[in-house]
């Protein structure tokens, strides 16, 4: 009797996955961003949303959901249900955010099904107008020459400029001091104003700064030179062999997604990665989005397993906690 | 001069049928939701941006300023009418514009914010022509060090606002210091004040405790009170402002304007220090010194210029460098971006239109501004007169929606819930939250600067003083605790004479 309801309930729930994979989606597919609207990540949220609402026949909303350092809208989509309706669109912090909070309340790998990366936002080595180095080169000579003088901001515990530079001094064993912003607008205004030496933040905060002429720039920090950028040399050909950050950017499901549904989001994923306008918005922005062989959730497992390992021994010996 | 070949480009942009028409839409949608207390311009802009892709970036963009400085004016109507400040800026315009609503002065507190703001605008639209450039190189100048001493200045000035018991207002600042330290400490990443909640990672924000405190905690002590409603709000007088009236606010929209100018340029926090430096002078130089707080409208004319005036500079480091000031300017940003154009420093020679058109739309939408809001005062004043069994739930309601939009987060609304029932015990107790709004404000930025100073200059404190910026405002913030406490001093010592 007991057992005949749990089987009976149980081909109700496959039935019901299986009609869901079916007509997915039959109502509006909401991405939560974990950040403030109008950020970098909820600029490329947007774009994409519109571009995959396109090939799914269905409003795909943004919704932000902000707060400490993106774990309040990740957490709150690892408990959302797993019809693939809720979604989360996260940055490299998904990686970080273990090390960082000692008392995190999901796990983003167990918690999450991957949809497939977005996109590999570079970043670029700046400085003030009027600092001295001219290369990256010199910047890393000078910089080790005058520990105790130079400044490096960044946007705040966590944040992409913050591994960067943590990453550069690991990298050039010399211990800068740190300069913390809340976000990048008020450090860029800083580095604009010459009251802070450099920083190292995304494309997507520098490039109209770099080609306004109003910062130096140095290097890219990928493996590969940006196309909107052109001058710039890679962090790994000027000195730094091995140096490499990006910020990757990624879609999840919560846990308990249907794998039909996964596959039907990253085919939409994919379709929004070849819109025109997505790539040309991307490459105003100094990206690119991936080669759609990475936007698989396979592609993203691993990604996120191996930034993970990056990561984390970094924090650790940093010695750095968000909470 | 180009300033003209420009700025008739500019209007030739703004002037196109569709542009006229999403200003239009702009301001109106703005001052709806700054009269609907609670909702904001950063949640409409944001539910918004999805509609702006499908509009010329010119247009998107006026439509989005249009609701960014609308919703300036409709915020400062609900601040008069029901004590709800929805933005950090009309806490003061509720001091004495509340006052007058209850004396039945409603029409002439709502004409003389409308005419301040207009005037303001129209300044501010000129000076960022003229100046943007320049002024967005005078704001870098600010470091940590100078935003620091003008938070000093900007506290010191404030003393003024207290009235009543001088204890209970340095008991407030403190308290709202220590809400305003809630949060991770952006130096060390330590979190304060937490609980180990992650809603509470990034600090309260400041719509819940405004509308908490002001709002709801009024509302609480009005249902007590129903029965002497009919003596609280007396008969409605003539809804504009008389010949003399107008005399009376003419200087202080002059000074408000100068000040909000000033002062909204720089980013963060200068919208803020705009309104509460325009009151506090007013109320140090009028000639009705003892009407302050009860119902001055001056303390409602020169505020409310300063609101605006700052509401449009804060757009010039937007504008001129790409830097976003606040909140609103962020999404202007993002909203640029969907639209393909890079934000930044090019603008300006890259999009003339689009600079420009912006520019010039500004004026006609505070144009439009006054136009639909001074004949729109007798339809505002009656809603005062709505029965309490239906204007407090419905205020509620939109409280809630407001404060759940803010980041979809009904945590927010449990903590309105709470900042209510604070409210209203602080109004039992007679104490006043305006000072704790301003040292939950200007709390967490005057540490924040001041650490930020100190590490850039690795711990040496003279750079305060010999820095000359900050050493000026240091020196003004000193001469004005002496004008505003040597009075009392003397008072005091007269009083113990007496005895």
């Amino acid at each position: 009797m007991k057992l005949k309801h749990v089987l009976l309930a149980f081909a109700a729930i496959v039935g019901a996955s299986l009609s869901q994979a079916d007509d997915f989606p039959n109502k509006p597919v909401t991405v939560v961003v974990p950040f403030a609207a109008g950020g970098p990540t909820d600029t490329v949220a947007r774009l994409v949303a519109q571009a995959m609402s396109v090939n799914l026949k269905q409003t795909v909303l943004v919704e932000n959901v902000g707060g400490a350092g993106g774990t309040v809208g990740a957490g709150r989509v690892a408990r959302a249900p797993g019809d693939g309706y809720t979604l989360l669109l996260h940055h490299i912090g998904h990686s970080t955010a273990p090390s960082l909070y000692r008392k995190l309340s999901y796990d983003p790998v167990a918690d999450f099904e991957p949809i497939g990366l977005i996109t590999d936002v570079p970043m670029t080595f700046v400085a003030r107008r009027d600092f001295q180095p001219k290369t990256m080169q010199e910047l890393i000579a000078y910089v080790k020459a005058n520990k105790d003088k130079v400044t490096y901001a960044n946007a705040g515990i966590g944040s992409a400029s913050h591994l960067c530079g943590m990453l550069f001094m690991t990298s050039i064993q010399t211990d800068l001091t740190t300069v913390p912003y809340k976000g990048t607008a008020p450090a860029m205004n800083d580095l604009l104003g010459s009251q802070v030496d450099f920083m190292c933040d995304q494309t997507t905060n520098t490039t109209s700064q770099i080609k306004g002429g109003k910062i130096k720039a140095y290097a890219v920090t990928t493996k590969t030179k940006v196309p909107s950028l052109p001058s710039l040399p890679t962090v790994d050909s000027t000195g730094l062999p091995g140096f490499e950050v990006a910020v990757w950017h990624g879609l999840y499901a919560p846990k308990g997604t249907p794998a039909a549904v996964v596959d039907r989001l990253a085919k939409a994923l994919q379709a929004a990665l070849q819109d025109p306008t997505v790539k040309q918005r991307f490459a105003d922005l100094g990206t690119e989005p991936v080669a759609l062989n990475r936007a698989t959730p396979e592609a993203l497992r691993s990604h996120l397993r191996h930034e993970i390992d990056k990561w984390s021994p970094i924090i650790k010996q940093a010695g750095i906690y968000a909470d | 001069m180009d300033l003209i070949a420009n700025l008739g480009m500019g209007f030739d942009t703004a002037f196109t049928l569709t542009n006229l028409f999403y200003c239009l839409i702009g301001v109106f949608l703005g001052t709806a939701i700054g009269v609907l207390p609670g909702l904001g311009p950063t949640a409409t802009i944001a539910m918004l941006l999805p509609v702006t892709f499908n509009l010329p970036p010119v247009a998107s963009l006026i439509m989005l300023a249009g609701i960014y400085y609308g919703s300036q004016y409709g915020g400062s109507t609900t601040a008069i009418l029901v004590n709800l400040p929805g933005e950090a800026a009309s806490v003061v315009t509720s001091l004495d514009g509340y006052q007058m609503a209850r004396n039945g002065q409603a029409g002439k507190a709502l004409a003389a914010a409308a005419i301040g703001s207009f005037f303001a605008g129209t300044v501010s639209t000129v000076l960022i022509a003229l100046f943007a450039p320049p002024l967005a190189d005078i704001a870098l100048k600010f470091g940590p060090a100078e935003y620091f001493s003008l938070m000093v200045l900007g506290l010191v000035v404030a003393v003024v606002l207290a009235h009543g018991s001088l204890l209970h207002a340095i008991g407030m600042v403190i308290l709202g210091l220590l809400f305003g330290l809630i949060g991770t400490d952006v130096n060390s990443g330590v979190a304060r004040f937490t609980f180990d909640t992650p809603q509470l990672a990034d600090g309260v924000s400041f719509v819940v405790i405004a509308m908490g405190m002001f709002g709801l905690g009024e509302i609480i002590s009005n249902i007590e009170h129903e029965s002497t409603r009919s003596v609280m709000v007396k008969k409605i007088e003539g809804l504009m402002p008389t010949k003399e009236d107008l005399k009376r606010i003419a200087a202080p929209i002059l000074r408000g304007t100068a000040l909000g100018s000033a002062l909204g340029i720089l980013p963060g926090s200068g919208n803020i220090l705009g309104a509460f430096a325009a009151y506090s002078l007013e109320k140090k130089i009028s000639k009705h010194k003892d009407q302050f707080g009860k119902g001055a409208i001056e303390g409602v004319a020169a505020p409310e210029s300063a609101n605006n005036a700052g509401a449009q500079t804060s757009f010039i480091p937007m504008l001129t460098l790409g830097i976003p000031s606040n909140p609103v300017m962020a999404l202007m940003i993002g909203a640029m971006i969907l639209q393909g154009i890079q934000p930044g420093p090019s603008v300006i020679t890259e999009q003339p239109q689009l600079f420009w058109g912006i520019i010039a739309s500004m004026w006609i939408g505070n144009l439009f501004l006054i136009i639909l809001n001074l004949p729109m005062i007798g339809l505002w004043v009656r809603m005062i007169l709505v029965p309490y069994p239906l204007l407090f739930p419905a205020i509620l309601a939109f409280c809630c929606i407001g404060v759940f939009s803010l980041n979809n987060s009904d945590f927010d609304v449990y903590l309105i819930a709470i900042s209510g029932v604070l409210g209203y015990i602080f109004s039992k107790l007679k104490c006043e939250p305006a000072p704790l709004l301003l040292g939950f404000i200007l709390g967490p930025l005057m540490e924040e600067y001041m650490r930020r100073a100190l590490v850039l200059s690795r711990g040496d404190a003279t750079v305060f003083i010999t820095r000359p910026i900050s050493a000026t405002m240091l020196t003004l913030s000193a001469i004005a605790l002496v004008v505003v406490l040597a009075p009392a001093v003397r008072k005091q010592r007269d009083i113990a004479l007496q005895e």
